[in-house]
């Protein structure tokens, strides 16, 4: 029987590479997978391209993962956040990477690179810095930017419910990236609240198909970043 | 600029821009003043609130305690779920909005320009660059208004002759609500579609840097 389920989170992350591209789902702290974040802090990795909306807020989560040093290089809209200096600091200080996507264009270049379609034009940014140097082509009379597609080696989710073959259902907004980072990664481990029986979830209602998904962890009770952070917790 | 006060409130400027939206309309709301036009929509008047990060159907912020950190705007801040809502992925999110579902984005402004142009992502200089959704926004979505102060604290007219900050668009920008008027962006420059009670024109256009006319006697498409 196929049976996607590893024990704990580091067994799900013991095989990343230094170097990895990583995309990690969640928007804010909706659908943010910090108990695998944590692991991944702990694995020890180093040299990471992360692909996240985001920054991370506080010390924990992606924030945490930054500040350890082990991210070279982000992939994101909007790397600013009220309660984290994080980002800010090593930006400035030139030890990371930014590379800024408008956030429709970020979410479609990763779903481009789940489906097997290399690259695509758009008309978001047309005219804007973040266009500048790009290869333009005019479709009826509109100018369109070409972008192209993101990739990942593995790819960290939060989802609500999972079943042994790795169907998924998320929780509200906590959906956002998720879906499409699943397809673009080659491994995508997920953190589920609930594991159900093959059969626990209705097939119309699956979100994301296990075709997508490799390695499903039971985390039962996961941790809110905003939480984390009112409380003062920082990690490691 | 050392004169009285004039215009409008916050609150004021978002139940005028409440006024303008049809009934039934899909909106996005930006995030800080645009989003206070949510309480003003008038009696009898459904509007459906896209959020970005993947719900139509979004209702006001829960009573304390009862809100969830997994049900949040694209401010981060934590709101509900109408009746008929929905839930969907960031690509179908934007496909709405860059796809042209939407009728209508309210966004804040650094600067509008004369010809539409706006900026409202970067201050340049050294802070982060974070630009978010704003600029699918207003590619794809049917009708783009701007909801702004008339000029920054300082006096400074945010409606320019050409934006000096780094454009979020280029000629995206349809209306703009102030504190002192409602500007359309026209083929020759900014027109002034109506004024708020107790300021006149003459006010308006001082505290304008670009070319502007009074189009009062055209009547505003609703």
């Amino acid at each position: 029987m196929i049976d996607k389920r590893v024990a704990d989170p580091a067994a799900a992350l013991h095989d990343v590479a230094d170097g990895a591209t990583v995309m990690i789902g969640g928007f804010g702290e909706a659908g943010s997978p910090i108990e695998l974040i944590h692991a991944l802090i702990d694995h020890g990795a180093s040299g990471l391209t992360v692909v996240n909306n985001n920054t991370g807020s506080g010390e924990v989560g992606l924030a945490a993962l930054i500040r350890a040093g082990r991210v070279a290089r982000m992939i994101c809209s909007y790397p600013r956040s009220a309660n984290s200096t994080v980002f800010p600091e090593l930006y400035r200080s030139e030890r990371i990477e930014l590379e800024l996507v408008p956030q429709g264009t970020l979410a479609e270049r990763i779903r481009a690179g789940g489906a097997g379609i290399p690259g695509f034009y758009t008309p978001t940014a047309v005219g804007t810095d973040l266009a500048e140097g790009r290869e333009h082509r005019e479709f009826d009379g509109r100018n369109h930017v070409l972008e192209y597609a993101l990739t990942a080696d593995l790819a960290l989710v939060k989802a609500r419910r999972a079943d042994p073959h790795g169907n998924l259902v998320y929780n509200m907004t906590a959906r956002n990236f998720s879906p499409l980072m699943a397809m673009a990664a080659a491994t995508t481990v997920v953190q589920a609240s609930e594991v159900a029986a093959n059969g626990g979830i209705d097939p119309e209602a699956v979100v994301t198909p296990g075709i997508f998904v490799d390695r499903v962890v039971h985390i039962a009770s996961p941790a809110h970043e905003s939480d984390l952070v009112r409380r003062g917790i920082t990690y490691p | 600029m050392t004169s009285a006060p004039i215009g409008l409130s916050r609150d004021q400027m978002a139940a005028r821009a409440a006024q303008d939206i049809a009934h039934g309309s899909y909106v996005n709301l930006g995030i800080g003043m645009p989003e206070m036009i949510a309480q003003f929509i008038p009696e009898g008047i459904e509007v459906i609130l896209h959020t970005e990060n993947g719900l139509l159907g979004m209702g006001p912020s829960p009573a304390d305690g009862d809100g969830d950190p997994e049900l949040i705007n694209a401010g981060k801040r934590q709101v509900t779920a109408l009746p008929g809502a929905s839930y969907f992925h960031h690509a179908d999110s934007f496909a709405m909005i860059r796809g042209g579902h939407l009728d209508l984005c309210v966004l804040g402004a650094l600067e509008v320009a004369a010809n539409g142009d706006l900026a409202n992502w970067s201050t340049g200089g050294d802070s982060i660059p974070a630009v978010g959704g704003a600029m699918d926004l207003v590619s794809g979505v049917k009708a783009v208004y701007v909801m702004t102060s008339h000029c920054t604290r300082d006096g400074i007219p945010k409606l320019v002759e050409s934006c000096t900050y780094p454009l979020t668009g280029v000629g995206v920008v349809d209306r703009i609500y102030t504190d002192l008027a409602v500007v359309e962006v026209g083929s020759d420059g900014f027109e002034v579609v109506d004024l708020t009670e107790g300021v006149t024109f003459d006010e308006v256009a001082a505290r304008t840097d670009g070319p502007i006319r009074d189009a009062r006697s055209t009547e505003v498409e609703r």
